[in-house]
């Protein structure tokens, strides 16, 4: 079991840094630049773990990343990757999807601690910003789990992509859901128009302002484990899950790119702009689709 | 062993252990791939003083793209690898620049645009800019001209990385080394303290911003 979850945290290490190469590459070539190698977050990361250390804010400062890790990890260990064997879902019967929606907002909880224990008014602001987003983000993501959940009558994520071999792809029945949680997923991946708690001209780095080296590292780390346990969730929820590795790439590939292109055609909103889009449109559209679950099937 | 990477910057504890276990020539490997990473990823925090500040955008967008090596451009200095300073340093910039620099987490690194900061350049006779920088934070590349063209910008790039990972000593491993010489020079210029003082609360600055 130890042995699958490492196994799983590197496959999602890798996977995770590789799309965001490539998300780098995409953005270079968009705004006509040659972009850097496809494995350039690896050599920032090695580069970042082998830095010195020589600032030191308190214990809790430093918790900040460590929480956020430990967010990541556990979303990821608990999340199913492939549909049809047991392989590397070891800790999935441990929790359902309400565990992880849970988990996912650990981290950035965590870190408003930490940042806010460092005192940098850019990350506070960074801060600040990241909760008030969370709010409109949780919402239509959360109304869209909910659905789901009425629509397979447990909130089992084996038993929901189960269904899906049997019943047709969520993405199909449940087509509302799925762009509800789309829009939210744009934000959760810190894409614009909803990038506004690292909001390069704004707060310069946000959160992540004071952090350096290694903590940095650790952040870009949490990040790719992430990102990556966020996109099988989307799949498993919505595409029926993967049945093999080829089939995993292809289809989280698929969501990424989606996610990206939506990212760099849109422009950045306010704080106040996307908290106010993020509850009246995707929510809106949410509910209808929990109406149409509920009344309809 | 002499490794011939000065000041390695993987943990000691680690390289004594090494050591002991007779593997000192892990070390030099490890030293020698991180070196190699490191060159491979530098990460800027560009200051722009003087006139070279305009030559930087290019350097780092589409029409040059820095990014295609590595480097890029950071929000802060506490995440930068790279200190850019573009032109001559008044001594009202010379503080800001050293609380910078002394900011940046080791290994880093400095290059300069231009002949102010090597000579003082057109303004050798200035009453308050500094003639040769070297004097008060150790410089690793300097890349001349009046002003330089993004392509010799980029050319001190590629100088910087290929003496990163030949693990060359570099200007930081100086400042610590001659810390005395830095601070004596840098003194004479700015008077006792340099303020900010790094204990700045900067919630209660009427109060003196003492923490």
């Amino acid at each position: 079991m130890i042995f699958q979850i490492i196994l799983l945290i590197m496959l999602a290490y890798v996977v995770g840094f590789i799309y965001f190469g490539l998300y780098r590459n995409i953005l270079a070539r968009i705004q006509g630049r040659y972009g850097p190698t496809i494995y350039q977050s690896f050599y920032d990361s090695i580069k970042l773990f082998s830095k010195k250390n020589t600032v030191n804010y308190g214990w809790m400062f430093y918790l900040g990343p460590i929480i956020m890790a430990t967010g990541a990890v556990l979303t990821l260990i608990l999340v199913p990757v492939f549909s049809d064997s047991d392989f590397l879902r070891s800790a999935t019967s441990q929790g359902n999807l309400f565990v992880l929606l849970y988990l996912m907002v650990l981290g950035p909880l965590g870190n408003a601690l930490a940042v806010g224990t460092g005192g940098n008014p850019f990350g506070v602001m960074g801060v600040v910003r990241g909760l008030t987003r969370l709010i409109g983000l949780e919402l239509p993501f959360y109304i869209a789990v909910v659905g789901l959940i009425i629509a397979a009558n447990s909130s089992d994520i084996v038993h929901i992509i189960d269904m899906q071999k049997t019943g047709g792809l969520n993405i199909i029945n449940h087509p509302l859901l799925f762009i509800a949680a789309m829009i939210s997923m744009v934000g959760f991946f810190g894409e614009s128009p909803f990038d506004i708690p690292g909001a390069p001209q704004e707060v310069y780095s946000g959160p992540r302002t004071e952090f350096s080296g290694k903590f940095l590292a650790l952040l870009m780390s949490q990040g790719s484990l992430f990102a990556f346990a966020k996109l099988v969730l989307i799949i498993d929820l919505f595409l029926g899950g993967a049945d093999s590795l080829w089939m995993l790439v292809l289809k989280t590939l698929a969501i990424f790119v989606t996610i990206i292109f939506i990212g760099v055609v849109y422009g950045r909103y306010k704080v106040e702009q996307a908290v106010d889009f993020l509850m009246k449109i995707p929510t809106l559209i949410a509910l209808l689709g929990l109406a149409r679950v509920i009344w309809f099937g | 062993m002499e490794s011939g990477f000065h000041g390695s910057d993987l943990d000691s504890s680690l390289k004594c252990k090494l050591e002991e276990s007779g593997m000192a020539n892990t070390h030099a490997i490890m030293e020698k791939a991180v070196n190699w990473f490191r060159s491979r990823s530098i990460f800027v925090v560009a200051y722009g003083t003087g006139c070279g500040a305009i030559e930087m955008p290019p350097t780092f967008t589409s029409r040059y793209d820095a990014e295609r090596m590595g480097v890029v451009g950071v929000a802060t200095p506490r995440q930068a690898d790279l200190i850019i300073l573009s032109g001559y340093l008044a001594y009202k910039t010379l503080r800001r620049v050293i609380r910078t620099y002394e900011q940046m987490q080791r290994p880093k690194y400095v290059i300069t645009l231009g002949s102010c900061p090597i000579n003082g350049g057109m303004y050798w006779d200035s009453y308050n800019t500094i003639k040769k920088l070297d004097d008060y934070i150790p410089v690793d590349v300097y890349v001349t001209g009046c002003m330089p063209r993004p392509e010799s910008v980029i050319e001190g790039f590629v100088l910087l990385q290929e003496r990163i990972k030949n693990g060359e000593k570099a200007g930081w491993q100086k400042y610590d080394e001659n810390l005395k010489f830095y601070k004596d020079n840098q003194k004479r210029v700015l008077g006792g303290h340099i303020d900010p003082s790094y204990e700045t609360d900067w919630y209660n600055l009427e109060n003196g911003g003492v923490a």
